[in-house]
């Protein structure tokens, strides 16, 4: 099995409810708290497995805003496991989940360096690393009811844009996903093999843009204003 | 990269220290006429273990959570941190054993302890390559993952190393010795070749950009917004910016401090010039070690906005 996630950049609307759901489960989940410091004040600063950020692509006409919604891509080929010294982070063989042992964890900082996806940060207060879990806590709890056995992101997400599946079924949504829409890898250069794949946004006609009334038209259209009153 | 200052002081003062202790050993082993004195070899034994012991202190400095930190040896198969810190600690009982030969038998020691002697200079050498490779291992931080990386913190631990010894020869027998002279000025020019080929290397844009990190490869991309309000562990860890001006002028005063007085100090041959010179490098160093974080560009930044790394 090959678990993660298909973002779907087509329809997210970068309302964070991604960052939020993910925030308030795992803060009381297997390596919660995850603390805030200063949480109300000017500088709030905490850890976070999940963040949005928004874009701009391309240029006028054809401009586009994209958010992208980032968590840990739970690379094939996680360099974040393997610079690790005391062996807290490590990638399981059943289903290629990257996950951080929070016990042994020596806060060295060295994983969050090796992450091209600024999916790992410190906790400001206990000192150890922080990152996505796909909610292994949540996707084998027998006691969910089956349709409620995924990725509180995935659960949340009003658009729908994310989707949790095996990669490793040709058959499964995620795959299908990734088939028909095309889907990308971020920084492929790098050779991570990330596995949560981005379905780029889908080609719109380009809008012809409204031409600007003449000076005469705007006038006539603003006297016939003033008269039809 | 942000520069955290014990990683600084510890790379600068470890890799003194095994370039100290591995100079030493070989230069005594190899019978050189001034390192035939078992005084001068202990003081410089004892002044590398002094340093080798105040950086891996300083290295537990940056450690969020250091009452983990006996667990660091575990992943010795995987991680450069992890043997960093095997060889790091093997080099003691190594280096102790050699020095115990000296204070017991003085500059003629036997086989057993020559043999004990030369494994210690070969895991410093190992350690100081280890360390060099926890930064030139790195994909995402362009600057850092080359082999030029392990080669400049190979040849500036040996070039500091080299002037300390020959500071502490020159000082406890008067007069100075000709070899280690040429052998630091050797290092020093050396050195400096090396970090200048480095500033020339990192000058040339390269790797990832903004397109690549977002998958948008066919369109100009700008970030509109990087979604928290005040800076989070991520801009703080990797976005840590200098302005161009400063650059320069640390670069030109590192080498300046470094490499071209210790350099001229050495030439003049006079033993407590050379004592400035040894402190001169050290300092020196320190710098060259802050530009290498701070010029250091993870490639995280490019999804808060940067174009290329």
């Amino acid at each position: 099995m090959k678990l993660g996630l298909v973002i779907d950049l087509d329809t997210c609307v970068g309302c964070h409810g991604c960052a939020t759901a993910c925030k308030q489960w795992n803060t009381s989940g297997t390596i919660g708290p995850l603390a805030d410091k200063d949480p109300y004040g000017r500088e709030p600063v905490g850890s976070w497995l999940n963040r949005i950020r928004s874009y701009e692509v391309d240029d006028s006409p054809n401009s586009k805003t994209v958010h992208m919604p980032m968590s840990c891509m739970h690379c094939d080929d996680a360099d974040c496991v393997t610079v690790c010294p005391t062996g807290a982070s490590y990638k399981r063989e059943e289903d290629g989940i990257v996950l951080v042992d929070q016990d042994k964890c020596m806060g060295c900082n060295l994983c969050s360096w090796a992450c091209p996806y600024g999916a790992r940060e410190l906790d400001p207060d206990q000192g150890v690393m922080k990152k996505c879990t796909l909610c292994v806590d949540r996707i084998y709890d027998e006691k969910l009811p089956e349709a409620e056995r995924q990725p509180a992101c995935v659960l949340t997400c009003p658009t729908k844009s994310r989707v949790f599946g095996d990669f490793d079924d040709p058959e499964s949504e995620v795959s299908k996903l990734v088939r028909e829409r095309a889907g990308k890898a971020l920084m492929p250069e790098l050779g991570y093999n990330p596995v949560n794949t981005y379905l780029p946004p889908r080609n719109k006609p380009v809008q012809d843009q409204i031409d600007t009334a003449s000076l005469k038209d705007t006038v006539k259209g603003w006297v016939n204003k003033i008269i039809a009153r | 990269m942000h520069p955290a200052f014990s990683v600084l002081t510890f790379t600068v003062m470890s890799g003194a220290g095994y370039g100290l202790a591995a100079l030493l050993i070989l230069g005594h082993l190899l019978g050189i006429n001034s390192l035939q004195d078992s005084s001068v070899l202990l003081t410089s034994g004892i002044l590398a273990l002094v340093l080798i012991t105040l950086g891996l202190l300083c290295s537990m400095g940056h450690l969020a959570n250091p009452k983990n930190a006996w667990r660091a040896f575990n992943r010795f198969k995987t991680s450069w941190l992890s043997r960093e810190g095997v060889f790091a600690v093997l080099f003691y009982p190594f280096f102790l054993i050699y020095l115990i030969g000296i204070w017991t038998q003085g500059a003629e020691i036997n086989g057993f302890f020559s043999i004990l002697g030369l494994l210690a200079a070969l895991i410093a050498i190992v350690t100081l390559f280890c360390t060099s490779m926890i930064y030139a291992s790195l994909k995402t931080i362009r600057q850092w993952n080359s082999s030029l990386t392990p080669l400049n913190y190979i040849v500036l631990g040996l070039m500091s190393g080299s002037v300390v010894l020959a500071a502490i020869q020159a000082s406890l027998s008067g007069s100075a010795s000709s070899i280690l002279y040429q052998l630091a000025t050797a290092l020093l020019v050396l050195g400096a070749i090396a970090k200048v080929i480095y500033l020339f290397w990192i000058g040339k844009p390269a790797g990832s950009t903004i397109n690549t990190a977002t998958g948008f490869t066919q369109a100009s991309v700008r970030l509109l917004d990087q979604g928290h309000s005040s800076n989070g562990f991520l801009n703080n860890e990797f976005g840590y910016t200098v302005e161009a001006n400063k650059i320069v002028c640390l670069r030109v005063l590192m080498l300046v401090v470094a490499f071209l007085i210790p350099f001229l100090l050495l030439l003049s041959g006079s033993s407590t010039l050379i004592v400035i010179a040894a402190l001169l490098t050290v300092g020196g160093l320190l710098v060259e070690r802050w530009l290498f974080f701070a010029e250091a560009r993870h490639v995280v930044r490019l999804f808060h906005g940067d174009q290329r790394t």
